[in-house]
């Protein structure tokens, strides 16, 4: 089915970027309003466009220009119907949180505003785009734009962490580029679903090996998984809370997960029964993610350093979930996205919010702030509970299904694993809670007044969804998720379905 | 085949810069590197000796099938893409460089190490 509004997730927040600079020059409040409107726009769009998918049951393309598979593909199905949400859910509450929470920097409003629409619009194009081009031109603009960004505040560390990112991702876009060349040498075409054609004929030489690793590579990077995470925990611990939320809770799974998982599912056409090897390799790194992620978060004495290597952590269990292959992995992996983005995204927007109005960001000097900033503590507490599995949060199904997911694979072991370093993100989360939030009897509260109102509401909003999504968790598994586990799960429809259209 | 095991070969020299040089500038140079190899790389692909460019002067080309022996054109295009977004990541690489070099009154990575692990 055609859909007009397709082009408008990259036209919105594109045309906003322009906007932003232009008119702030009137008047500086400009930018806000701005960036406002087009995150509200974003938002409305993909639930509209998701209700439009889901009242049709087919997925939605737009073809620019009618050049169909030599030109600009534009795809919309359940897959990125999940992935668009997340990205602009999380978008519109980083955005609402943004605008008080910039009174700390002295210059530069339209610069945030800027920058952040064009992660927002790379971010949506990844998603949408149907070929491989589009694909890396749109990886690289967000990434640009969240080099950028963590540089932000321009002080010694944070351009320091930007350039460490910067340099990495880099040569992670370069491994990707190389790919899409090798891809493009051997298949003459680009668009995703005459890729996949052309790759099922040709058959697992080693040269479709070989692209799968270097592409693997590339996203591997992207994502910050285990040997490649070093950029992870500075470039999410130096950039401004609400970047650190879209850094962590979106960034890394769009161009890292998603990516890897349109590629690998839906044109390389992997699948557990016929490649097992590709299976086992995420199963591998995913669990060692997991397992260092965790330890090296739980040693840690900065709040934001802290959350930045849970990340990491949470990447293995999305990485372990895919690798199972089974529909409830691909089903814990999925709403593993959706829970994480949730609560990672509300985990560093309170701890912006403790920085701004206690001062510091180390556990050792923070001490009974629930006092002071009801709202914010429990806003953390609650996204602490969604991180760690608790029920009835979101983050609880996702791990529940990861682990129904290994147990029906007879991968006991690995069960194991995923509930034990639940476990640990539970000690570790609880810890924070216990020493900023709560103070023992003998000590002095540190002196804080509760963040301003748009900052509240924005952490508000992202825990009400925490326990929307966990409570309704059928509806959310039926409508969405479900969908786009099957998107993964009959990989090769992908092609059929776009070429048919 | 040499060509493209020239290209390889680029590519590894400009990560050994990368991984090696304690000078952000050279960094900046070792990645610049691996850019020109990648997209030396794309440009190749699409290369095909003797041919021509691909241009369609007239409706007889394509009757006499001259038009088969053309240049792959879609390499040249996603170069040109591939090199302006290498611009823009130079620039914003020697800019934060800049931005370091202004705090630390050096361009030597093991001076200033406030994030380490």
């Amino acid at each position: 089915m055609e859909s007009r509004f397709l082009p408008l997730f990259i036209a919105v927040p594109l045309a906003g970027a322009f906007l932003v600079p232009l008119l702030s020059k009137i008047w500086s409040r400009f930018a806000d309003l701005i960036a406002g409107i087009a995150n509200t726009v974003l938002l409305v769009v993909s639930v509209y466009t998701w209700l439009i998918l889901r009242a049709g049951g087919v997925p939605l393309h737009y073809w620019v220009g009618g050049w169909k598979v030599i030109g600009i593909a534009m795809w919309f199905d359940a897959l990125t119907a999940l992935v668009v949400l997340v990205i602009n859910i999380v978008g519109f509450c980083a955005m609402l949180y943004s605008i008080r929470y910039l009174d700390r920097y002295t210059t530069g409003r339209w610069k945030f505003y800027t920058l952040f629409l064009l992660l927002i619009a790379g971010l949506n194009g990844l998603a949408i785009s149907g070929d491989l081009f589009n694909m890396f031109v749109f990886i690289e603009i967000s990434a640009i734009a969240s080099y950028a960004l963590v540089a932000f505040g321009t002080e010694e560390e944070e351009v320091e962490a930007a350039f460490k990112y910067m340099v990495l991702g880099e040569v992670g876009g370069a491994v990707l580029l190389f790919g899409i060349a090798l891809l493009y040498a051997h298949t003459s075409t680009l668009n995703l679903a005459t890729l996949s054609q052309a790759l099922a004929t040709n058959g697992k030489t080693p040269f479709y090996w070989f692209v799968i690793a270097t592409l693997l590579i590339g996203f591997a990077i992207k994502m910050g998984m285990e040997p490649f995470h070093a950029w992870l925990a500075d470039a999410h611990f130096s950039a401004p809370a609400p970047i650190s939320a879209l850094l962590s809770g979106v960034f890394i799974k769009v161009t890292g997960v998603y990516g890897m998982c349109r590629l690998m599912f839906n044109v390389f056409g992997v699948s557990r029964a016929e490649t097992p090897a590709f299976f086992n390799l995420l199963i591998a790194f995913g669990a060692v993610s997991m397992v260092l992620g965790g330890l090296l978060a739980y040693s840690q004495n900065d709040y934001k350093r802290l959350l930045a290597y849970s990340s990491i952590s949470q990447i293995g269990y999305i990485l372990v979930a895919l690798g199972i292959g089974n529909y409830w992995g691909f089903v814990g992996a999925l709403f593993h996205i959706l829970a994480h983005a949730l609560g990672k995204g509300t985990l560093f927007l309170a701890s912006g919010s403790v920085e701004m109005q206690a001062g510091t960001r180390e556990l050792d000097h923070l001490k009974g702030l629930e006092r002071s900033m009801p709202f914010t503590s429990w806003a953390h507490i609650l996204g602490s509970f969604s991180m760690a599995g608790v029920p009835p949060f979101a983050g609880f199904f996702s791990k529940l299904f990861i682990i129904i997911g290994a147990i029906s694979a007879r991968m006991y072991w690995l069960a194991f694993l995923a509930a034990l370093f639940s476990a640990v993100t539970l000690s570790y989360l609880t810890k924070v809670v216990n020493v900023a939030f709560f103070a023992k009897k003998n000590e002095e509260p540190v002196r804080a007044k509760e963040a301003p109102a748009t900052m509240v509401l924005a952490m508000v909003l992202l825990v009400a969804l925490i326990l929307i999504v966990g409570l309704g968790f059928q509806g959310v598994l039926n409508h969405l998720i479900g969908p786009a586990a099957k998107v993964l799960m009959n990989g090769l429809d992908y092609a059929r379905l776009m070429l048919g259209g | 085949m040499i060509p493209y095991i020239a290209c390889v070969l680029l590519f590894l020299i400009g990560l050994y810069v990368v991984v090696s040089k304690r000078n952000l500038i050279k960094i900046v140079i070792g990645f610049c590197l691996i850019e020109y190899a990648v997209n030396l790389f794309f440009a190749l692909v699409g290369f095909k000796k003797g041919a021509l460019p691909p241009i369609i002067t007239s409706a007889d080309q394509v009757r006499l099938g001259v038009a088969r022996n053309f240049v792959d054109p879609v390499p040249q295009a996603l170069v040109l893409t591939a090199i302006v977004i290498g611009l823009s990541t130079t620039a914003l690489m020697l800019s934060l460089a800049l931005r370091l070099y202004e705090k630390h009154k050096t361009f030597d990575v093991s001076e200033f190490r406030k994030l380490k692990g």
